[in-house]
């Protein structure tokens, strides 16, 4: 019966929540809670251990609600539960996109959207610096020192996100802590 | 065969490798699936980060199977998928069932600090590089600009920015075609 519910719980949860990641939490906070008495004190572990594992924040939090209340059978239909809403909407609108991807009405939209989602990545960078090389208006020095370090190498040198991830993590460990 | 196990590789690196998830992931899958493997081009993935921000569920699992589907169809979308969920599926498993409390381990919140002042530059860097392709006329500066003051100040979800970009879009068209017409 848990298994279903949680199925149940995380396909709505994949099916709702509109901004992915973070915006998920509140959501999936909601579910555990009732589902599991999930307290508040657990539920921030499952926010601090999805951040410093690898993967999105939705799936870590899927598996461990899963994990926590019906070992590895729930984990496996909480994940899937999260991710199934995402493979029949995805499929679905890129069905459109084929469909109407020559039309000129579709492309004038498209070329509208381009600047829109630049802007919105920009707008991520603001919201990550806070936090990370930013605690209000104060800078944080050594997270600032990587941010710059990166940007040169980066920005310059097109150096591989994922290799300058693995180096920032290895060099984070030795010297931040 | 040498899609799916390109794409399985791919997918399993970027979920492996990227901490934080959404748009943390986004310099690695630029680089992934336009600069290495040519599955998409810089247009292309502007418009699925678009779609898979607009479409509910986890942003990069949206942004694997949009990708996995072009490559390689229903079986490239799976292998996509589930490449990119499994890392953090495994991952938060082994923790639960084998390691306990690792995230007040000052080695991993020092790891984690110094990934994430990393993602901050990446993702500049990407949004600049994306944006010279991209911000070509008056018109899409000015998307852009409204699309980052309406989320930065006015707190606007992400949708409305896409939506309010699209609605402009085809505004123009529809009034540029009738200049067009009057003009001739």
């Amino acid at each position: 019966m848990m298994i279903t519910q949680l199925f149940l719980l995380f396909f709505r949860i994949g099916l709702f929540s509109f901004g992915g990641g973070y915006a998920m939490l509140p959501l999936i906070y909601q579910g555990a809670n009732e589902l599991t008495g999930m307290t508040a004190e657990e539920f921030s572990r499952l926010v601090a251990l999805s951040q410093v594992t690898p993967g999105p924040v939705a799936i870590n939090a899927a598996t461990y609600v899963g994990y926590q209340s019906a070992g590895i059978p729930g984990a496996t239909v909480a994940t899937l539960g999260v991710v199934l809403p995402s493979v029949l909407l995805v499929f679905i609108v890129s069905l459109f996109l084929v469909k109407f991807k020559e039309s000129e009405a579709m492309k004038a939209v498209l070329s509208g959207i381009r600047p829109a989602t630049v802007g919105l990545l920009l707008s991520a960078v603001i919201f990550l610096a806070q936090g990370s090389i930013l605690t209000g208006m104060q800078l944080n020095l050594l997270p600032v020192v990587f941010f710059v370090v990166v940007l040169f190498i980066s920005g310059k040198f097109h150096a591989d996100p994922i290799l300058v991830t693995v180096v920032a993590g290895v060099a984070g460990a030795l010297v931040i802590r | 065969m040498k899609e799916l196990w390109q794409l399985f590789i791919t997918f399993l690196k970027i979920g492996s490798l990227t901490f934080g998830g959404g748009y943390a992931m986004i310099p690695a899958i630029r680089r992934e699936t336009v600069t290495k493997r040519g599955w998409t081009d810089e247009e292309g993935i502007t418009d699925c980060i678009a779609v898979s921000q607009s479409l509910p569920g986890a942003f990069a699992v949206n942004v694997a199977i949009f990708i996995g589907k072009q490559v390689k169809g229903i079986p490239g979308a799976a292998v996509a998928c589930f490449s990119l969920v499994f890392p953090a599926y495994l991952t938060i498993l082994i923790i639960l069932m084998f390691l306990g409390t690792i995230e007040d381990n000052v080695y991993i919140t020092g790891a984690f600090e110094g990934i994430k002042a990393a993602s901050v530059a990446l993702i500049l860097v990407t949004s600049v590089q994306l944006g010279r392709g991209i911000l070509k006329s008056k018109t899409a500066w000015a998307i852009a600009v409204l699309s980052f003051i309406a989320i930065v100040l006015l707190s606007a979800n992400a949708i409305y920015a896409i939506v309010l970009g699209g609605l402009i879009g085809y505004i123009q068209y529809r009034y540029g075609k009738r200049r067009e017409v009057e003009n001739r």
